[in-house]
């Protein structure tokens, strides 16, 4: 009967249908266990040299053949930091404005413009940041930050316009697009009968804002910065621009520094001993492994952070 | 029994298109008028320009006037934040913020001003308990307010628009998303609610209807 023929084909269909999708699904794992492997294998020879040691030493010294992560790892860390200190507010506040309170003619236009600057290559906020921002940087901002804050050992150091604060506020640029359009996304998603009831109680449009939209929405704002931060810690283009490129620690922001992947633009084309490639096939090895406790720690924080029970 | 609200000549439109036309009605003062009639026709739109709800969204304009206690609040300037801690609402679903239970209900009581502890949990159980909450929950206010069921939550909402004391509570279908029991306690809970306060409800339930003042716009 043909009413079971289709039947058959159906379930067919599906059977081959699953196995595809997990195939797909399968490869991105297999995709990531390749390029850990290769990566690891790749920097055996940088691993059995320096250990551990590489990780918490800070000379960087290939003629001598002596090779120290710390640098680039403080460098990656740091201005990474920088830059979500940097876009978290700012970020938040564009979206809360886009959702709650931009006129109808503003949201449209605001938004794509978001969605363009998201869109820009970084090659792109790097040049804008070599010769236009710092120079600015180092004209009228820094100084003056040395002049008065001076007294921070944290705002201290040589106001060049390139170093680890201007590196972190190119980030900064870099990632709010990205933050503040998955948050407005986010708060989109929020009922309008739940603001409304904020509304309905006499609140005002902070209090529902602080109150209702915030608490309701936090999972996925921390997914949406932890994102941006997966995003500043793996930047390379802007960051080599910006960071100066110097295998040095320095508490004070405004001295050049270095980060990982902008020590791996910079030197892989110079590298050509055996075991300064493996140091830096090892750099990029612990970039990885960065990048995936960072997201880690996200999965846990958004699990423990997000409400259980009904939905409305 | 005096009239609480009096509507004159109520026309209202989102943007260019009008959604009521012409509306003249008295709301009596601790009774509970009913809002009949089929889907679209602007019950609740109407029920959301008793507390001016349309104003969070631009383009909405009203004609006419809404008077309450002698006051038209459709005037311009009026305090808004004022106007809805007077007149309550309860929504089609219910609506708990993402707090506890305790702090759903103190949320409208902070807003009003009142900050200390023992006040504020002296009306959390009053309200509580006058949306016959209490009972079930009272060992359990500071779980997540999502971890009740559906129909505890909608009477959760009730309690939160109770406990800041207004003098009106607008309902907007609060059953329809409830089963029947659930429907069953928060229509008992209504006759109750009449004894303190002015209540306008939108309904589809033909029953709940004519236990309560019948009107049809």
């Amino acid at each position: 009967m043909p009413v079971i023929d289709r039947h058959k084909a159906d379930k067919a269909g599906d059977a081959i249908f699953k196995g595809l999708s997990f195939f797909f699904a399968l490869l991105v794992i297999v995709l990531m266990a390749l390029i850990f492997v290769v990566l690891f294998k790749e920097s055996l020879l940088s691993i059995k040299a320096f250990g551990f040691k590489f990780i918490y030493t800070s000379v960087w010294d290939p003629v001598a053949g002596e090779f120290g992560a710390l640098p680039a790892i403080w460098g990656t860390i740091v201005s990474s930091i920088i830059a979500i200190v940097i876009a978290v507010p700012i970020s938040l506040g564009i979206a809360i404005f886009l959702t709650e309170m931009a006129p109808k003619g503003l949201k449209g236009p605001i938004g794509t413009a978001i969605e363009l600057l998201a869109s820009i290559p970084s090659i792109i906020y790097g040049m804008w940041g070599l010769f236009i921002f710092a120079p600015f940087l180092s004209e009228y901002v820094e100084p003056y930050m040395v002049d008065y804050l001076g007294f921070i050992p944290l705002f201290n150091g040589a106001p060049l316009g390139i170093g680890m604060l201007p590196a972190g506020f190119i980030l900064a640029i870099m990632i709010i697009p990205f933050i503040s359009s998955v948050s407005r996304d986010i708060f989109q998603m929020v009922p309008p009968i739940l603001k409304e009831s904020g509304y309905g109680v006499g609140a005002t449009k902070w209090e529902v804002i602080r109150k209702v939209v915030l608490p309701y929405t936090r999972s996925g704002i921390i997914g949406a910065v932890i994102l941006g931060l997966g995003r500043a810690l793996g930047e390379t283009m802007a960051v080599t621009f910006l960071i100066g490129n110097s295998h040095d620690i320095s508490i004070a922001l405004l001295d050049p520094a270095t980060s990982i992947s902008a020590t791996l633009a910079n030197e892989f084309t110079e590298a050509v001993e055996d075991l300064y490639l493996s140091s830096l096939v090892e750099l990029g090895l612990i970039l990885f492994v960065i990048t995936f406790i960072v997201l880690a720690l996200a999965k846990l924080l958004i699990g423990r952070f997000s409400y259980k029970g009904g939905k409305l | 029994m005096t009239d609480k609200i009096k509507i004159k000549n109520l026309n209202f439109h989102y943007g260019t298109k009008q959604a009521l036309k012409n509306i003249n009605l008295s709301v009596k003062e601790k009774e509970i008028t009913a809002l009949i009639g089929p889907s679209g026709c602007g019950k609740t739109t109407f029920l959301r320009c008793l507390n001016r709800m349309h104003d969070l969204y631009p383009g909405n304009r009203y004609e006419g006037e809404i008077i309450l206690d002698g006051k038209n609040i459709l005037e311009k300037g009026l305090d808004l934040i004022k106007l809805r801690s007077k007149v309550g609402m309860v929504f089609q679903k219910p609506t708990p913020f993402p707090m506890s239970m305790f702090d759903n209900i103190a949320f409208g009581l902070k807003l009003m001003g009142i900050k200390k502890k023992r006040d504020i949990s002296e009306r959390v159980e009053k309200a509580l308990r006058d949306s016959a909450l209490w009972d079930e929950i009272k060992d359990r206010l500071h779980e997540p307010a999502l971890s009740l069921s559906g129909g505890q939550q909608q009477r959760l909402c009730i309690a939160r628009a109770v406990a800041v004391e207004p003098e009106v509570i607008l309902m907007d279908e609060p059953c329809s998303a409830l089963d029947p029991v659930a429907t069953a306690k928060i229509e008992d809970l209504m006759t109750d609610l009449k004894k303190h306060y002015t209540v306008v409800i939108v309904t589809h339930n033909m029953q709940q209807a004519p236990t309560s003042l019948l009107k049809i716009t």
